[in-house]
């Protein structure tokens, strides 16, 4: 992970307060934002993490000012994302989780309509470039694969140089070489102080790029900040296998929880060194070897899975069981 | 992929209305050359359906003695070029587009909803307009038709079927779900301009109750302008000159605003900017 670009406080790109976002009326009414806040800083990249469903994908539209919210305030670069759509547009990138260009348009025909709506727009080779889809540019649209037209998205998000770029599900259905490349071209623009708002259910994803990360969950923030700051309080994890006739049974351990699942033995620990050494030094006495043994500290993905399960314990009030169709039906699409 | 984020080269210059209209004007012109049925129903269908209404309106004349087939002839003519290749073609390109998902992406950028709706509808209309002046120059010269009475109420009333029609294929692409539906969900508005709006069969041949309801269809008072303003009269009362085309427009000016507001207004509310799911 990057070390954070120093950006100062009260220089907010993107500021969002209270927000809240309704679907629907009566009794199918579906509340999918429930009063999310977040800063972006000038040149930060923040990533929207959270399980499907979990009303990323709507907050990020009424943040790039494709709806309205039901309540709630959203500045970008100082404005009204919605009603002052003509001051933010021309300065922001948008690549949607899904959408479409005509598939009887060549790649490059494509770009030059783009182009022909977008103010300052750089050379289209130099864009086509950037995602590596320049030797593509004769092709049509229809005959590309679902990973070049993903990147097609993003070089067209990139189109307009914008100052705050907005990526939903970015990598989704790459493979892992253009997902790399994707990640670097992504470094690379923030390094260059682009602002990137990212959503994203690739944990190692925001791990490698976010700045600073919010999970969703149930349409609210659930835990935010670093990746040190969310892992924080979290437990490191030592697993291992007792032998057969083990003989002994394992000693406790300070501030450490034990569980056994016949003789694999998982140990949830907050000070992993003290522990492992503890542990390491008992089956030494013992002469126990363990096997397969593995230690590690505590990982976002971690983190993630213990803040969804906990915050799936304690469902807002007015939640419905279950979403409605639509809401699913995207969640099922990815 | 490379590192050419850094280099800083030229950048076009800022997006206008003009400058979006044209661009998406232009990739929807490129997609409808390259759309073979489009291109077919946008062409061929009026032109063949312009000799099937030569034979109907000589019919007609026969037990109307004093049929004007010859204006009768350039006025459908004109209407029906129109509803095809700017509503029905209009239609299945919304709902193409939708279906592609470049409606919602074209959303995202900086183009109005306005601008896309219009920006997609440019090469229709422009087809349909050069279409419609070829046969006013065939009209004119071939059967000696004389001068446009009121050129302004002409341009008016050009102006009024497009702009309906065009809100008329958004509120029908609304209700169609796939390109090869919208043969079906635009039938009612096409049978209604063929046959309701005087263009296949007069209004002065239907009985005096039938053409009063069909004068308050949705098409007829944009397309009775057109005629008024070519020929000086509805077909109601003997042509006029300039000045009394103004009092025969009148009415179809206030029902045309009037049907034109409502399908704006049905527009804006039923249009769809994504599939359905």
């Amino acid at each position: 992970m990057e070390t954070s670009q120093p950006h100062r406080p009260g220089d907010h790109v993107i500021e969002v307060t209270d927000l809240h976002r309704h679907y629907g009326a009566g009794s199918s009414r579906y509340h999918a934002v429930r009063g999310v806040d977040l800063t972006v800083g000038r040149g930060e990249l923040f990533a929207l993490l959270g399980t499907n469903g979990a009303g990323k994908t709507s907050t990020m539209e009424l943040i790039e000012g494709l709806a309205a919210p039901t309540e709630g305030r959203v500045r970008v670069l100082g404005h009204d994302p919605y009603r002052e759509r003509a001051a933010v547009r021309p300065r922001i990138g948008i690549m949607l989780q899904e959408g479409g260009f005509p598939g009887d348009l060549t790649v490059a025909e494509t770009g030059r309509a783009w182009a022909g709506a977008t103010s300052h727009a750089r050379p289209l080779d130099e864009a086509l470039e950037l995602v590596d889809l320049r030797h593509r540019r004769d092709v049509r649209v229809k005959q590309l694969s679902g990973g070049e037209r993903r990147r097609l998205d993003l070089a067209m998000a990139l189109l307009g140089r914008p100052e705050v770029l907005f990526l939903d599900e970015p990598s989704t259905g790459l493979d892992p070489e253009a997902r790399a490349a994707v990640w670097r071209l992504v470094r690379e623009l923030r390094a260059q102080g682009t602002t990137v708002l990212l959503t994203t259910h690739y944990l190692e994803e925001a791990e490698e790029l976010a700045d600073r990360l919010a999970i969703m969950h149930g349409g609210r923030i659930v835990a935010a900040g670093t990746v040190a700051e969310v892992i924080a309080g979290r437990p490191s994890q030592i697993s291992f296998e007792l032998p057969e006739f083990a003989g002994a049974s394992i000693p406790p351990l300070a501030g450490a929880t034990v569980t056994a699942d016949g003789r694999k033995v998982t140990v949830r620990t907050p000070h992993l060194q003290a522990t492992l050494t503890e542990l390491l030094g008992w089956a030494d006495h013992q002469g126990i070897a363990l096997g397969a043994l593995d230690a590690r500290s505590a990982s976002l993905e971690q983190a993630f899975l213990a803040i969804a399960a906990e915050a799936a314990h304690q469902p807002p009030a007015d939640s419905p069981a279950t979403p409605p169709a639509r809401r699913k039906l995207i969640g099922l699409a990815r | 992929m490379t590192t050419a984020v850094t280099t800083a080269t030229a950048t076009g210059p800022k997006s206008t209305s003009v400058r979006r209209l044209l661009a998406l004007g232009r990739a929807e012109g490129i997609l409808l050359l390259r759309n073979r049925t489009a291109l077919f129903t946008a062409v061929l269908l009026p032109l063949f359906l312009i000799f099937g209404l030569q034979s109907v309106l000589a019919q007609q004349a026969e037990t109307n003695p004093g049929l004007d087939v010859d204006s009768l002839l350039v006025n459908g003519a004109i209407g029906m070029v129109l509803a095809f290749v700017v509503y029905y073609n209009l239609t299945a390109a919304y709902v193409a587009r939708r279906g592609e998902l470049v409606l919602k992406r074209l959303r995202t950028g900086e183009a109005r909803d306005l601008e896309i709706l219009a920006g997609t509808a440019v090469p229709s209309v422009g087809l349909a307009l050069v279409m419609c002046a070829v046969i006013g120059v065939v009209g004119a010269t071939a059967l000696d038709l004389t001068a446009p009475a009121n050129p302004i109420l002409l341009a008016v009333g050009l102006v009024l079927v497009v702009a309906t029609l065009m809100a008329l294929a958004a509120v029908s692409s609304a209700f169609t779900r796939t390109v090869e539906s919208s043969g079906i969900t635009t039938m009612p508005v096409l049978l209604l301009t063929q046959f309701g709006s005087g263009l296949f069969i007069p209004l002065e041949v239907m009985p005096e109750r039938l053409a009063d309801i069909c004068r308050l269809l949705p098409t007829t008072p944009a397309f009775q302008l057109v005629r008024v303003g070519w020929f000086g009269t509805d077909g109601s009362a003997a042509p006029t000159g300039f000045a009394g085309t103004w009092a025969t427009a009148a009415p179809h000016l206030v029902t045309g605003g009037i049907w034109l507001a409502l399908a704006v207004w049905g527009a804006v509310r039923y249009f769809r900017w994504e599939p359905r799911r």
